[in-house]
């Protein structure tokens, strides 16, 4: 039977995390619809419609929804899952945070952060902050999953031609009301679709030193900036720059951290990365035991230094 | 007020883990056990708002072994009035712990459950949206702030791309992530208190609900190890290595 997937987008683009997780659906079913909920439904619905595989897209839009309140998004999900064998949910902030509504709608186990469909009942996801990988086969018949896009190479973009109807939504859920957000804004790649992530950690010292060190090579190497939680924690970069258990999980072509120790925590979130460079005064850091080209140095003589080397 | 803050046993976060031979499972034997460090975060935002006279009563309660007791008496020590250890060897999944929860809260009436946003060990991330949604309570996931205010909760939610504030209406659960405070650790005074706190056992069989598995388990592995680097001289070094690596 078939797979539903939610989308990721801003309002306006539909984001590369959609395109992966449809990957992760193809291996399930042949027949794979995509639900586009929230602000820009209608644009980013036509987007979808083009993506490879995809044979019909549904829009829905309500305060609710387009205020992502996961009462009403888990709602109307679970409203549409008679039709789908398996709903599959890109593992964001977002996707957690309704995911598990949809499972316990629906009196199923949830499965999350699969990183690999072995079949359509059994699949592999990440324990203890990605020290051990987990296979789990479900008896469920109905199949929630929250995909870790990282894990899965994105389908085509283009050469679909699915059609387009609007779902409906229910009411909003009255006991939750959204008063505000506060979005950081970046002209930079974002984090988790990045080709290069260069992060900076506790060894900088301060906010200031932050932004003259670590953003100068990042736009230098058109990369999104990354912080560990050390980092985050002593304000020198915000919250959603943490790469790690916490954070983001990135998996780009080229990682350089920068004055990172290598703590568990953090490598759970970069350690897929193809190629990782460590820059550290510290040659006993653990960063450099995953490092693939390690450079002991203090950053302050090696960022300068690489910044004249790229040219 | 009531809050109830349930928490978990996990290996300690320090701990690098290692995965049985047979493949069944991660080696647990002789490996130091703490507080799930999110239910230690919810424990301490519900002893500031006792502190701050909002709450009045807090119960920890924990679902697991027996050595779980272990864990309710270092929420005690943190401030937390009493506990409730249900007790069972079986490991239960994030839906299971859920029902349990829905029929400890039929019992306590809490106006607020605070929780971890996840568990260090499975990193599940889905209990606290379980129980919400099994109780039809709002949820306000990965709070970095809340604000308690008559019978609302003006919550602020780390999200991707920055913070969304949601206003909840009470009673609610609540899940925490890093930032919304720093644990406080119990003085050695508290901790004596602790033991004389109130702490009742029941067993899962008690509630009569159905938590047998729907996950089976068929193998637990090693990731994939990456192949030793190499340390190069200075930052020309470095640029030549990533160049012919394809990556630049």
């Amino acid at each position: 039977m078939a797979v539903l997937v939610i989308a990721d987008h801003d309002g306006a683009h539909l984001r590369d995390t959609t395109l992966k997780v449809l990957s992760a659906a193809k291996a399930l079913s042949p027949d794979i619809d995509v639900l586009v909920y929230g602000a820009g439904s209608a644009t980013v619905a036509v987007q979808a419609a083009k993506a490879d595989g995809v044979r019909k897209v549904l829009t829905a839009e309500s305060a609710g929804l387009n205020a992502d309140i996961a009462e009403d998004v888990a709602a109307l999900i679970a409203g549409l899952a008679a039709s789908y064998d398996t709903i599959a949910i890109p593992a964001t902030a977002a996707g957690k945070n309704f995911a598990p509504r949809i499972a316990a709608l629906l009196d199923v186990s949830i499965i999350s952060d699969v990183m690999e469909v072995v079949d359509a009942n059994t699949f592999v996801r990440p324990i203890y902050a990605g020290n051990a990988l987990e296979t789990v086969q479900t008896s469920d018949t109905k199949k929630v999953l929250t995909v870790r896009p990282t894990s899965f190479a994105a389908v085509a973009a283009d050469g679909g031609s699915a059609s387009v109807e609007a779902a409906s939504a229910a009411a909003d859920f009255a006991g939750t009301r959204f008063v505000g957000e506060e979005k950081v804004t970046s002209d930079r790649p974002e984090l988790g679709a990045a080709k290069v992530v260069v992060s900076g950690g506790r060894a900088l010292g301060s906010a200031e030193e932050f932004h003259a060190v670590i953003e100068p090579l990042a736009d230098k190497l058109g990369a999104a900036v990354g912080a560990s939680r050390a980092a985050v924690d002593a304000g020198y970069a915000p919250n959603d720059y943490q790469v790690g258990q916490t954070g983001k999980v990135v998996a780009p072509a080229l990682y350089i951290a920068v004055g990172i120790s290598g703590a568990i925590q953090h490598l759970a979130g970069m350690k897929d990365s193809k190629v990782i460079v460590a820059i550290n005064k510290d040659p006993e850091a653990p960063i450099f035991q995953i490092a693939d080209y390690g450079l002991v140095e203090d950053y302050k003589t090696a960022v300068p230094a690489l910044m004249a080397a790229l040219g | 007020m009531k809050i109830l803050v349930p928490v978990k046993r996990v290996i300690d976060y320090n701990v690098k883990v290692r995965v049985k031979a047979d493949q069944t499972g991660v080696d647990l034997a002789n490996v130091k056990m703490s507080m799930n460090p999110f239910d230690e975060i919810a424990v301490e935002e519900a002893v500031r708002l006792k502190e701050a006279g909002i709450a009045t009563e807090i119960v920890a309660v924990s679902i697991g072994v027996a050595q779980c007791e272990a864990i309710l008496r270092t929420a005690l020590a943190m401030g937390a009035d009493r506990g409730l250890l249900i007790q069972t060897d079986q490991d239960i999944e994030p839906l299971g712990i859920a029902k349990l929860l829905k029929a400890v809260i039929a019992e306590e009436n809490p106006n607020i459950v605070l929780m971890g946003k996840q568990a260090i060990d499975g990193d599940n991330n889905a209990t606290g949206q379980m129980l919400s949604t099994l109780l039809g309570w709002p949820q306000a996931t990965f709070a970095s702030k809340v604000v308690i205010e008559g019978d609302e909760a003006k919550v602020t939610r780390e999200v991707d791309g920055g913070l969304q504030t949601l206003e909840v209406k009470l009673p609610a659960v609540i899940t925490t992530d890093l930032r919304l405070n720093d644990p406080r650790y119990a003085s050695l005074p508290n901790i004596m208190k602790a033991k004389k706190k109130p702490l009742d056992t029941k067993q899962v069989a008690d509630y009569g609900i159905d938590v047998a598995p729907r996950l089976k388990v068929l193998k637990v592995a090693e990731p994939p190890k990456r192949s030793a680097g190499i340390k190069v001289a200075d930052a020309n070094a470095l640029v030549a290595h990533l160049k012919t690596a394809g990556v630049l």
